[in-house]
Order: structure tokens, then C-alpha cells, then sequence
């Protein structure tokens, strides 16, 4: 435990942009937890008289097209957008873990039933098939979760089957058979947890992808709908004004949401790092 | 050489197989009544039942499943409720519009990122090379939809450059007759360059939106391959024979470190085809993502269903192209 | 006098974890027609001796001191430009692992073919002819069809051909082997040493021949060169050596060498391993931790400049 926090101080240090995006990363989650009580507006609460003010000391982030805090829509925002990535991810991690460690311990049918599923979820252009998803089921934020989930499938399966499969056949494995346990509890118990550390860097990147997944969603109108305040919209509700000089509606959504992806991106490679320096690209 | 080509060709049958039925599934298989969907919003009740049978929606599934894939074999996507046309003939009128645009984009993209990730690999630890992994982050962080608006507004907006983001080309034009549907080829067919640099401008922003996010994986593809080779063996037996510098660079090291990359413009794909719906939205381009999001705007499920299936359809046929072309490349592949 | 001469080379690498001092006091030198055998055991700097002959060491390598002359040229000071006309061409080498040594995804007569465009001057038209006569000198049979062959249907041994048909193609004077039947049956070990050996002689072609297998040197080789933790011990020429080795490494070597009529349990072995060399305190003589024969100078006392590099040789 010890060599483990030495390393992870080591590469915090020793990257600064590491460092700089564990940093950005707690602020997020800081916003998403506290952001309705941190928002000096009412992020729904519509002022006519007010609309499309640019940025001044009363309204950070200017107002847009109803009047309304876009400043407070942002922080507000930051629980939605995260609250689906992170359900989808973990929606997605859960299942498609479980999914490939089958397929990797226990090979045969399962694998190859497994592998088909993997394999025509990306037969189809991913966004391409998260919109026909959402579409099927329904315009809602849960169904956004579940088609994000659905794409993101195949990436776990394939990590974990390659992870379960290296693990297979190792010798703390054959120990834990020979005790007597059975398959399915040497899976769980002994291998799963041994392929965790890979999957950690899985996870964030994917997290990053969850969230402009969703906002791309709902900026073509699926999913999340007026007046819910989320990143994707607001930048297609202020699409319409930046062409003719309203530039703050749509920028600072956006330049939030490219941040958040970005520290995700930024966290998955420092923690690439802890786990495999050999692995840096 | 032939058999390996068919054999890719098998491959694929599956993945067509595939999604096939999950598009089927995605139109039967709804919660709720299927026929409503189709019948659309501000369908009567009559309305409703007449759909429901002429769509063959009360038959059991199985036999559902036959008359979609027979319709199909026909080329029949069913009729667009806004429009009342049916759904093939307007595909396959947008589909040229959102093909142009993504092989712009993705030539942008290689045009720029290969080049960039070959010099990143022979400069390691200058600028360049940091500058192209900060690129590469910064890069799959980007919205498309988002970068999309930002050029229009720095360079249309403020810079007055570009020109109005508004279509392929500019209204005082009339297009190029038809030959293959992309403009810019149409138009260098009619030998009218005035047209094919009115159509190419128009291009140029949607284009580089597009190309912009898939240019961080694909740098950082040609990056990594591209060092790894340098290291490897036979470059050194390269350089001990005296080999000129060029010649170990671009006959020897980048003509294999390009394999890897090939195998990259899969996923490329994925992500050009996906955010090409995105990109149509914000530059209001008349192919088949602008034709989808209207159709959703109105509930209009036919052309959905059509959208999906041509969009994995083209997906499935691309991935094909790469790997037989893989199979041309690499001398290697085919012995097992 | 000598094709090849090098002089007080010292040699070092830059890593993470601190300055490897690969070589140090380097001296050796070749004549025209001389076979002569480096060996020693993996880690001594046998092959970083080579490519800074060749100069294509990793960036990381800075020359400390020496110099390294080759027919009167000086190969530390020349341009990049004058080194890509020797090599190749005056000085060749062959490498260990010959499949992946070659371009796995080039026809091998192109290979061949870019060594002799890029040194000769021969015309477009006589290319392919020339490339195969190679290929035939090499011993390759049926060379005209495996000129379109790629390196993956070629054996190991066939491979290796290759490798010597690409570096004899223009004549060299002087050839560099790396280990060149490592890993290869002893069958075709034995077929691409006389290979090796034959076309030196027909062409009075030096010949520098590195490996960790001392009786492979004393079969093929006019002298010896025993080198250890980055420097030269002995130099001797073979039959002096196995009469009467005078570093005590050499006849650690000597002894550790398997004789048919041995048995496993009978295996002499040097204890020890190689010193650290990224220590900046490392001792004069680089065998003192392993050496029965040690003694208090042998830390601090500078070796002699002899072909035997000890203060109490044997």
C-alpha cells in the first residue's frame, strides 16, 4: 500500500498536468454535488426584461434567450451531465465486466455468443446507434443512460475478456480451484478484482465520452428537453445567437463541457501512468 | 489474393446479418404501439389500425421479420410522414451531401495528423512532439457540435473569412449537374472552376469541424507506430547498410508504421459517421444527418429507422474496404 | 597497417536511472583478411563496440574519449553523409535474429536491391540480375524465385543469407557479424559460419565475428578478443589462448566451456555477475568482485596498456 502511494505522490509530482487534472476533477464533482445550492440563480427562473445580457458583475456568464443565469444553469448542468455519465459508465462497467470475464474464464458458447453481441453493437457507428436507441425507447434523460450504456458495452467486454483470460490460467487461480471453490467464485473473487487497475483507466476515459455522448444527444433534441438546464442544449439553444455576435450563450457551456471531458481524458492518462508507465503514449 | 477478399467478404455477412435485426428490433420491439409511432403524432385512431395493417404490425414477429428484410430486398424504407415520399428516394438524393463532406473531412484530418504524428516520432521530446500529445488530448476532448459553432463564429463572425454557414453552396450559385453528387467532383466534370472553389469553400469549415476530433486519434496512432518502428530491428539493419535517411524514413519505417493506422481508420469511421449528424445540424447541411434530425423533430419514425440502417449499412461497407485493403498492404495477412 | 583501429575508447550511456559506462579504455584493432573474435559473456559491450564502430549507437551514447580509424578515416569527426558511403559499403554488418533483422513487409531481391542502388552505380535494367547473383552467392537455391520472396517464408537459416547476400553486396572490407547463429540450429550455425568464412577468404575481407561462445571463436577465428563489463581483458591469438590463457577470466571462460564428454553436474560457471555499471565508483579492474585471484591494487591501481589487461595475469 504503501509503494502504491509513494508511486501515485511520484507521478502526481512528477506530472503536473496529472496533478492539475486530479485537481480540476475534484472541482467538478464539488459542482455536481453542491451545484444547486452554490448557483447564485434560480437556474429555471425566466427575466424577459434581462435576455441575452453578455457577461457583466451581475450575470458572470451573461443571460440567455428567456433571461435566465447562464452562469447557473452551468453549475446546475454539471449534476445532470455527470449524473448520466456516471450511471452510464457504471451501468455500462457492471454488465459489460461481468459480460467479458464470462466469456474469458469459461470460453466455448459463452465467448463466442458474447463476441457476437460485442461485435454487432459495433457493427453500427456508435452515436448512430445511441440515436436509434433513444429514439425506440423514448426522449428521456434515461434512456440516454441506457443507450450511452448499450455503446459503451463492447469496450468493457473486451477488456475484461483479455484481462480474465491472462488471468486464467495463473497459479494463485489453480490454488483457489483446487480448494475446492468453484468456478464461478474463482472468477469472482480471485481473477475480478486482479484485472480492476486496467479497467480504472477504461473507466474515466470512458467517462469523458459518456458526457459528450449525452450532450451531443441532447443538442440534436434527444433526451434532455427544455427548460432542463444541460450542457448540450444550452449550446444548441445559443447555436442560433452566436452567428449573429451573441457569442456568450452558447461559448461558456460549451468551453465547461470540453473542460470536463477534458480533465476525464487527462485523468485517464495520468492514471494510464500509475498503472503501466511502459504503457505512455 | 482472391480468396482473401471473399473470405473478408464472409466476414461481413454476419455483422450485415447483425444489424439488420437490431434495427428491426429497434422499430418492432418498442414499448408502447409500434403502429402509433409510425402513424405518427396527430394520427386517428383509424389512421393507427390502417397503418398497423398495412405495415403488418399485428403478424408475429418472425413473420414481421421476413416482410422487413423482403422489403428491404426491394429497396422499400417505407414513406416519410412530413413529406409523404418514401424514405429510399430521399436518402439516396441526401446521401451524396453527407458523403462529400465526410471524405473532406477525413482527408483533413489525415492530411494533417499523419504527417504531424511521423514528425512527432523522429523529434521525441521537442516541441513538436509535446505539443502533438497535448494536441491528441485536447483533441477527443473536443465537442464536435461545439467546435463546429466556435470556427463559424471566429472565422465567419468576427474574421468575415468564411462564408455563411448556411448549405453547400451559395445561393448566387445553382449546382453542378449530377453526375456522382459530390459537388466538387461534379463540378470539376463540368470544367466550371468558379463553381468547384464557391462548393469548396463552403466545405471548408464543416470539413475541418469534422476532421478536428478524429485527428487526435490518428495522430497519436501514427505517433506510436511510428515510433515503435524506428526502433525496431530492421531499421537499424537499414541504417548499417547505409541506406539514405529518406529512404530508411518513407520506404522502410513509415510504409509499416502505416499498418497500424489503417487498422485505426475503423474506429475513425465510427466517429466521422456519428458526428456527422452533429456537424449537418450546426452548418445546416442538406444530407442525410439534417434530413434525420427533422424527421425526429416531427416524430417521423420511418426515416429514422432508414437513417440507422443505411448509416450501419455504409458503416459495415467501409470496414470491409479497410480490411481488404489491409490485406493489399500487409504480405503477411492470409497465413494462419 | 591496419584497416580498423580503435584507441582509448570510452563509451557511456544517459538513462533515467543514472550514466551506464558501457565501455571504457576500448583498444583493438584489425588488418586487411584478419578474422577476429570478440567474445564474452551478454552485457560486456561486445555489440555497443560494433555500432560505435558503425556509429549507429542510440541517441542516449556519448563518446567520452578515443578514437576509432578505419582505413585512415576518422569515424568519431566524419559528417553523417561521409558515414551513410561506408556503411554498407566499405564496412558491413550482420545481425542476430536475421528475420527480424529484415524488412518484413519488402520483397527481399528490393531489399537487396536498395543496398545496390543507394552504393553502386549499376543501371536499372541490371538491378534484378545483380540482386540474384547474390542471392546465388549466398548458396540461396532457386534465387530467381525467391527474389520475390518476403523474409516470413524464408527459414531462420535461409534469412541469414539473406542478411550476408545484403551485406556483401557491395564489397566490403570489412564485415561486423552480431551473433549471427544465435538462435539457429548448429547444423545451419555450422553452414553460415563456413559461408561466412569462405566469402571472406575469396575476397580477403575482414572479418569481425561477435559471440558469447568462445569455442564457435576458436574455429573461425585468427584472433581473440575477450572483452568484460565494458572492457577488453585479452587479446590473444587463438591457439595461444586455449594453450595459455593469461587473465583469469579467460580461463574461467575457458573452463566454463562444455567439452563433449562432460556431464551437467560437472558445468564450471563464473560466480558472480556483472558489476553495475552505472556506479561511479566502479574499481579498475571490472572482474575484482568475481576474481579468485584479487587483490588490493586491483581496485585502485590503473590496468596495464597490454594485450593482457591485469596486474597479476596468470
Amino acid at each position: 500500500m504503501n509503494a502504491t502511494l509513494r508511486h501515485v505522490k511520484y507521478v502526481a509530482t512528477e506530472n503536473l498536468v496529472t496533478l492539475g487534472a486530479f485537481i480540476l476533477f475534484s472541482g467538478f464533482v464539488l459542482l455536481a454535488l453542491f451545484g444547486p445550492w452554490i448557483a447564485p440563480y434560480d437556474p429555471l427562473a425566466s427575466d424577459t426584461l434581462a435576455a441575452l445580457k453578455p457577461p457583466s458583475a451581475a450575470h458572470w456568464f451573461g443571460t440567455d434567450s428567456l433571461g435566465r443565469d447562464i452562469l447557473s444553469r452551468i453549475v446546475v448542468a454539471a449534476r445532470l451531465d455527470f449524473g448520466i455519465a456516471v450511471s452510464a459508465v457504471a451501468a455500462s462497467f457492471a454488465a459489460g465486466s461481468a459480460l467479458g470475464a464470462i466469456a474469458g474464464f469459461f470460453g466455448g458458447w459463452a465467448d463466442r455468443i458474447i463476441g457476437r453481441i460485442a461485435d454487432t453493437i459495433m457493427a453500427f457507428p456508435l452515436f448512430v446507434l445511441a440515436m436509434g436507441i433513444v429514439a425506440a425507447l423514448g426522449n428521456t434523460v434515461a434512456n440516454i443512460v441506457i443507450a450511452t450504456a448499450i455503446i459503451n458495452l463492447p469496450f468493457y467486454i473486451r477488456v475484461a475478456r483479455a484481462e480474465v483470460n491472462v488471468r486464467r490460467n495463473a497459479g494463485y487461480v489453480e490454488a483457489a480451484r483446487l480448494a475446492g471453490n468453484s468456478d464461478l467464485r474463482v472468477l469472482a473473487l480471485h481473477v475480478f478484482p486482479n484485472t480492476l487497475p486496467p479497467m480504472m483507466v477504461q473507466i474515466s476515459l470512458n467517462m469523458g465520452w459518456a458526457i459528450l455522448n449525452a450532450a451531443g444527444l441532447s443538442f440534436i433534441g434527444l433526451g434532455v428537453r427544455a427548460p432542463q438546464a444541460e450542457w448540450g442544449i444550452m449550446v444548441a439553444e445559443g447555436a442560433t445567437y452566436i452567428i449573429s455576435g451573441e457569442w456568450w450563450v452558447a461559448l461558456f457551456p460549451g468551453a465547461v463541457l470540453m473542460l470536463a471531458v477534458f480533465t476525464f481524458n487527462l485523468l485517464g492518462d495520468g492514471l494510464r501512468d500509475i498503472m503501466d508507465p511502459r504503457m505512455r503514449t | 489474393m482472391i480468396r482473401m477478399v471473399l473470405k473478408r467478404l464472409l466476414g461481413a455477412i454476419p455483422n450485415i446479418l447483425g444489424v439488420i435485426i437490431v434495427t428491426f428490433l429497434l422499430t418492432r420491439a418498442l414499448p408502447g404501439d409500434p403502429a402509433a409511432y409510425f402513424a405518427g403524432p396527430a394520427a386517428t385512431k383509424e389512421a393507427i389500425e390502417q397503418v398497423r395493417a398495412s405495415l403488418g404490425l399485428n403478424k408475429p414477429l418472425a413473420h414481421q421479420f421476413l416482410l422487413y428484410v423482403r422489403d428491404l430486398a426491394k429497396g422499400d424504407l417505407g414513406n416519410s410522414l412530413s413529406t409523404g415520399q418514401p424514405v429510399a428516394t430521399e436518402i439516396r438524393q441526401r446521401l451524396p451531401a453527407s458523403i462529400e463532406l465526410t471524405l473532406c473531412g477525413l482527408l483533413l484530418a489525415v492530411a494533417v495528423a499523419v504527417p504531424l504524428g511521423v514528425l512527432a516520432a523522429t523529434r521525441p521530446g521537442s516541441w513538436v512532439d509535446h505539443l502533438c500529445r497535448l494536441l491528441a488530448t485536447a483533441g477527443v476532448s473536443l465537442p464536435t457540435f461545439f467546435t463546429g459553432l466556435l470556427l463559424a463564429y471566429v472565422f465567419y463572425f468576427l474574421l468575415g473569412i468564411a462564408p455563411s454557414p448556411l448549405g453547400r453552396i451559395d445561393v448566387s450559385f445553382s449546382p453542378p449537374p449530377t453526375v456522382t453528387g459530390l459537388f466538387l467532383v461534379d463540378s470539376l466534370i463540368a470544367r466550371d472552376g468558379e463553381l468547384f472553389r464557391a462548393a469548396a469553400k463552403q466545405l471548408v469549415l464543416p470539413a475541418t469541424t469534422l476532421g478536428l476530433f478524429v485527428m487526435a486519434p490518428l495522430m497519436r496512432m501514427t505517433r506510436a507506430s511510428m515510433l515503435g518502428v524506428l526502433s525496431s530491428e530492421f531499421i537499424r539493419t537499414a541504417r548499417a547498410s547505409g541506406l539514405p535517411r529518406s529512404k530508411v524514413l518513407y520506404a522502410y519505417a513509415f510504409r509499416n508504421a502505416l499498418l497500424p493506422v489503417v487498422t485505426t481508420l475503423g474506429m475513425v469511421f465510427s466517429f466521422l459517421l456519428g458526428s456527422n449528424v452533429l456537424v449537418e445540424k450546426v452548418f445546416a447541411w442538406p444530407g442525410i444527418g439534417s434530413y434525420v434530425i427533422e424527421a425526429l423533430v416531427s416524430s417521423d419514425y420511418a426515416p429514422v429507422q432508414g437513417f440507422v440502417l443505411t448509416m450501419a449499412l455504409l458503416y459495415v461497407a467501409l470496414n470491409l474496404a479497410i480490411d481488404v485493403m489491409y490485406g493489399f498492404i500487409d504480405p503477411r495477412v492470409g497465413i494462419e | 597497417m591496419n584497416l580498423l583501429e580503435v584507441r582509448d575508447l570510452s563509451l557511456e550511456f544517459k538513462t533515467r536511472s543514472g550514466t551506464v559506462h558501457a565501455l571504457q579504455d576500448i583498444n583493438m584493432e584489425i588488418g586487411k583478411g584478419e578474422t577476429v573474435g570478440i567474445v564474452g559473456e551478454s552485457g560486456s559491450g561486445k555489440s555497443v563496440l560494433s555500432f560505435a564502430i558503425l556509429r549507429i549507437l542510440d541517441a542516449a551514447a556519448r563518446i567520452r574519449s578515443g578514437s576509432i580509424q578505419f582505413a585512415g578515416m576518422d569515424m568519431l569527426g566524419a559528417s553523417e553523409r561521409s558515414l551513410e558511403e561506408v556503411r554498407g559499403r566499405e564496412i558491413s554488418m550482420i545481425f542476430q535474429n536475421p528475420r527480424t533483422a529484415l524488412n518484413p513487409i519488402r520483397r527481399i531481391g528490393r531489399q537487396i536491391e536498395d543496398v545496390l542502388a543507394t552504393h553502386t552505380s549499376t543501371l536499372r535494367e541490371d538491378m534484378k540480375k545483380k540482386a540474384i547473383e547474390a542471392l546465388a552467392r549466398v548458396r540461396i537455391p532457386d534465387p530467381e524465385r525467391r527474389y520475390d520472396a518476403y523474409p516470413f517464408e524464408l527459414s531462420g537459416g535461409q534469412c541469414q543469407r539473406v542478411m550476408i547476400a545484403l551485406a556483401l553486396a557491395c564489397n566490403p572490407q570489412l564485415l561486423i557479424a552480431d551473433e549471427p547463429t544465435t538462435g539457429l540450429d548448429v547444423t545451419t550455425q555450422a553452414a553460415i559460419l563456413s559461408l561466412i568464412s569462405e566469402l571472406a577468404k575469396e575476397r580477403k575481407m575482414a572479418t569481425i565475428l561477435i559471440t558469447h561462445d568462445l569455442a564457435l571463436a576458436s574455429e573461425y577465428c585468427d584472433r581473440i578478443v575477450v572483452m568484460h563489463a565494458g572492457h577488453v581483458v585479452e587479446t590473444a591469438p587463438v591457439a595461444e589462448i586455449f594453450r595459455r590463457p593469461r587473465h583469469p577470466y579467460t580461463a574461467r571462460l575457458i573452463a566454463s566451456t562444455p567439452a563433449p564428454e562432460q556431464s551437467i553436474a560437472t558445468l564450471a560457471s563464473i560466480p558472480g555477475s556483472l558489476p553495475d555499471l552505472r556506479r561511479d565508483d566502479l574499481p579498475s579492474c571490472r572482474f575484482h568482485a568475481r576474481c579468485e585471484r584479487a587483490q588490493e591494487d586491483c581496485i585502485s591501481k590503473p590496468l596495464p596498456n597490454a594485450a593482457v589487461r591485469c596486474l597479476h595475469p596468470l
